[in-house]
């Protein structure tokens, strides 16, 4: 049996997108809109202030792995990750000119001295920092978070975006509920039947996502989701399923999670482009619309290693996470020189050790070309736990 | 990040010096004590630290950094570091934070030889980077003590705004002090802290003097080696103390008698005879190759005469003093204000502005790689500033406290060059 040609095309043009590294489709859009489109670095940003502002966020990942670093490398020593490296390239060579600004999130100190660059080398753009709070009272940290909110919008309005209403947050939190839902169901279905949905395929479509409007990335979430849970010709294999954990700024090469796949893995959760699941439900669209929004960040977050976990005990989410998708095992997978990622293991591992569960680490950077140490440490952590199982 | 007293202190002790060593000996013994005498101790950072507001409430701080950086002083982070790394931490990360965890698993011997007593609290008051969170979220599932936690937001536009401050203010007054007062069961003391500010901002008013008297040509003082010993005090457990009171009078009168002189700066190996090279130095120092780093210079007759890592733990020269009269603002503002929370752009103007106040001759940037909030953009920063200030710039890298990363013949390759090259740019010299 073979697969249906339109999920073919759907991944294909996800494909596509996901290789615009010059941003086209962002030109494209602005071209048919005359709208405003706002770049923003991992993990999080509210999509939905921009969006009721009609502005078009735009997911930037860093570079690929053929992306020539010829400028960024002069900018940054050989001990610090990847990602600003190839974002100072995009920057340079004029592929994020389409942006009218970008949105430096709190999430390390790489980023932070990043926006500080890009106020200085691209001087006419709008630039941001976002600065997300460690404390979550929302007395305290939700009423500085909402300040936050307000100057974020306050900054597009004056670079022509619309003023921000309650009505258009209403309703781009609605369209983006479903939008999470419907990533939420991948992932659900990933979890139920990881053959349905490989990584390295949910991976482009939620890549591709971060350059289209909602109207469009919703759509496509769910022709994928019917299209895939309808294929026959995606029939069960003896693989280990997987959580990967810990890539959540820096992507990994989509060739790495293909290695992973392909040395016996199904990868059953994981951290990818975070920014889909990075509120975990649905944010209710009655109250007040910014508040919400604030709400949703205090209390209903993922346990990132970029956030201060108060209290409870660190590596709960991971175990649970576990339990949930049924994972036989852990591949810790960060990103080189990546201080809260790598800061983070020590516990995440502890954790997995208290559920149970085997693990190995790794690290990668988002331009590795070679996969062969990797893929025989997972080929090796896979069959072990095959063989595990079977006992 | 963070400044060390003691230690390799050069060969010569001034009375203040001495008072120093004095202070710190009293502070760890009264650290060694506490299991017996009941004292609470809070460990936490020096950038962005509450030392007034802890004192009100006679906690004792404990600041794993400068224990980090004085373990690098003593050889012994080698193995701390291997021990961490063992323990599951990665290579690529701060080596402050492994130094510290390697010596928590050796049984927690301190720079004095003496046991350090286990945190009541764990205050989680920083400024400037993340690593600082995960650190104590490290050490928490050590000491299973309370956390309080105060997120000082970043001055990413240049400024502290009404916001940012009423932010810390507000964790301040609903997280901060309610921890302090359950851990210690004593009331929040208005008065007392007020007392302690009004000792901080008279300290820091000597501090700065001291600092700005590398104005003077010959500089009296080095600005980075030498201020590493002048910042201690005030970044550490000593900020609003009588003790550091005196200490910064005496040691000012001491530069003063320098200036008198015409008196270079002192260094382990001597006075600077001949100060050659005036160097504007930014990023912090490498720890276990402390003195021989230090001699690199000297023996160049290179003189640091303003340096950013002497202002980790606040920028007093720009004018922010602690004030009495608002005590909890103030707070908020000096965690707002310290060095590694300052944008890019800010640390670039400030650094331009030092070569030229200073008349430097140079600048020069020794970037570590442990730390990224002082080194991620340190690239960018050195063209900057050498395009406004038209000095020339060296780089040079090392790390804070992991002897694997300090090359010396390197280091003295590089810095001997970059010296070349500031006497051959000099005006008049034809090129
Ligand atoms: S990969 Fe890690 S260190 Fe690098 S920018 Fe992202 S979070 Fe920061
Ligand atoms: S990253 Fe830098 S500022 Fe942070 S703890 Fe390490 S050395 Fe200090």
């Amino acid at each position: 049996m073979s697969e249906d040609p339109r999920l073919t095309a759907l991944v294909s043009a996800a494909g596509t997108l996901f290789r615009d590294q010059a941003l086209d489709a962002v030109r494209a859009w602005k071209a048919r809109t005359g709208g405003l489109a706002v770049g923003f670095l991992p993990i999080y940003v509210p999509r939905e202030l921009l969006h009721a502002q009609g502005v078009l966020p735009v997911g930037l990942m860093g570079g690929r792995p053929d992306l020539e670093i010829i400028k960024g490398d002069a900018y940054y020593q050989s001990y610090i990750c990847h990602l600003p490296r190839s974002t100072i390239e995009l920057g340079l060579n004029g592929s994020y000119a389409a942006l009218d600004g970008l949105i430096f999130p709190a999430i390390c100190d790489v980023i932070r001295n990043l926006s500080g660059m890009w106020q200085m080398l691209f001087p006419h753009v709008l630039v941001h920092y976002f600065d997300v709070p460690q404390n979550f009272d929302p007395g305290i940290g939700g009423a500085f978070y909402r300040r936050d909110l307000e100057a974020l919008a306050t900054a597009l309005a004056e670079r022509g975006a619309r003023p921000l209403t309650a009505e258009a947050l209403r309703e781009s939190i609605a369209l983006y509920n479903e939008n999470r839902r419907l990533v939420r169901e991948l992932y659900a279905l990933r979890r139920r039947e990881p053959w349905k949905v490989p990584t390295h395929e949910l991976y482009v479509v939620l890549r591709a996502a971060l350059l289209m409007p909602v109207e469009e990335s919703t759509p496509m979430f769910a022709g994928y989701l019917a299209l895939t849970s309808a294929d026959e010709s995606r029939r069960p294999q003896d693989q280990a399923r997987v959580l990967v954990a810990g890539s959540f700024c820096e992507q990994p090469p989509l060739a790495l999670i293909k290695t992973l796949e392909r040395s016996g893995c199904y990868i059953v959760d994981d951290d990818f482009v975070q920014v889909h699941r990075f509120i975990r439900s649905d944010i209710p669209v009655d109250g007040d619309p910014l508040q919400r929004l604030v709400d949703a960040l205090l209390t209903d977050a993922v346990a990132s290693p970029t956030r201060y976990i108060a209290g409870g005990v660190k590596g709960a989410d991971l175990e649970q996470r576990l339990a949930e998708s049924s994972a036989e095992g852990v591949l810790f997978c960060a990103p080189s020189f990546c201080d809260p990622a790598l800061l983070d293991q020590p516990m995440a591992v502890r954790a997995a050790e208290r559920a149970g569960a085997p693990w190995t680490a790794f690290k990668y950077a988002e331009n590795s070309g070679q996969f062969q140490v990797i893929r025989e440490q997972a080929g090796t952590f896979a069959d072990s736990i095959k063989l595990w199982s079977n006992a | 990040m963070s400044p060390a007293p003691t230690a390799a202190a050069p060969a010569r002790k001034d009375d203040s010096q001495v008072r120093q060593k004095a202070m710190i000996a009293r502070h760890f013994d009264r650290l060694a004590a506490a299991p017996e005498t009941g004292a609470r101790t809070a460990y936490t950072f020096v950038p962005g630290n509450l030392t007034e507001l802890l004192l009100s409430f006679d906690v004792l701080p404990v600041l794993p950094e400068i224990n980090a950086l004085q373990s690098a002083m003593r050889g012994k982070t080698a193995e701390y570091i291997a021990i961490a790394e063992k323990h599951g931490h990665s290579e690529d990360v701060c080596t402050y934070v492994k130094s510290d965890i390697g010596m928590m698993k050796s049984g927690n011997i301190g720079p004095t030889g003496q046991r350090l007593p286990s945190p009541d609290l764990l205050l989680l008051s920083y400024t400037g980077c993340f690593t600082f969170m995960k650190w104590f979220e490290l050490l928490r599932e050590e000491y299973h003590c309370p956390v309080a936690m105060l997120h000082v937001p970043y001055q990413a536009d240049g400024r502290i705004t009404d916001a940012m401050r009423t932010y810390v203010v507000d964790q301040l007054k609903q997280v901060v002090i309610p921890k302090l007062e359950e851990v210690t069961g004593r009331k929040y003391d208005e008065d007392r802290l007020r007392e302690h500010l009004a000792r901080s901002a008279q300290a820091e008013d000597d501090l700065v003097w001291v600092l700005q008297s590398a104005k003077n040509v010959p500089s009296p003082i080095d600005a980075y080696f030498g201020a590493v010993y002048y910042v201690g005090p005030i970044f550490s457990a000593f900020r609003g103390t009588t003790d550091a009171v005196d200490y910064y009078r005496e040691l000012r009168e001491e530069i003063a008698e320098r200036i008198r002189q015409g008196k270079g700066p002192v260094t382990p190996e001597g006075e600077v005879e001949r100060e050659r090279f005036r160097v504007v130095v930014e990023g912090p120092p490498n720890w276990t190759s402390f003195r021989q780093f230090w001699k690199m210079f000297a023996d160049e007759g290179a003189v640091a005469v303003a340096s950013t890592y002497s202002k980790v733990g606040g920028v007093y020269d720009l004018g922010f003093r602690h004030d009495p009269d608002h005590p909890l603002e103030t707070l908020a503002d000096y965690c707002l204000g310290c060095y590694t929370n300052l944008s890019l752009p800010t640390r670039i103007d400030l650094l331009t502005r030092y070569v030229s106040e200073y008349r430097a001759d140079g600048f020069l940037i020794n970037s570590v790689k442990s730390c990224n909030s002082f080194s991620a953009g340190q690239l960018h920063i050195l063209r900057e500033v050498e395009a406004r200030s038209g000095r020339p710039g060296g780089f040079i890298e090392s790390d804070l406290v992991d002897p694997r990363y300090f090359s010396a013949a390197n280091i003295k390759n590089r810095l001997e060059s970059y010296f070349q090259m500031i006497e051959q740019k000099r005006p008049g010299v034809a090129s």
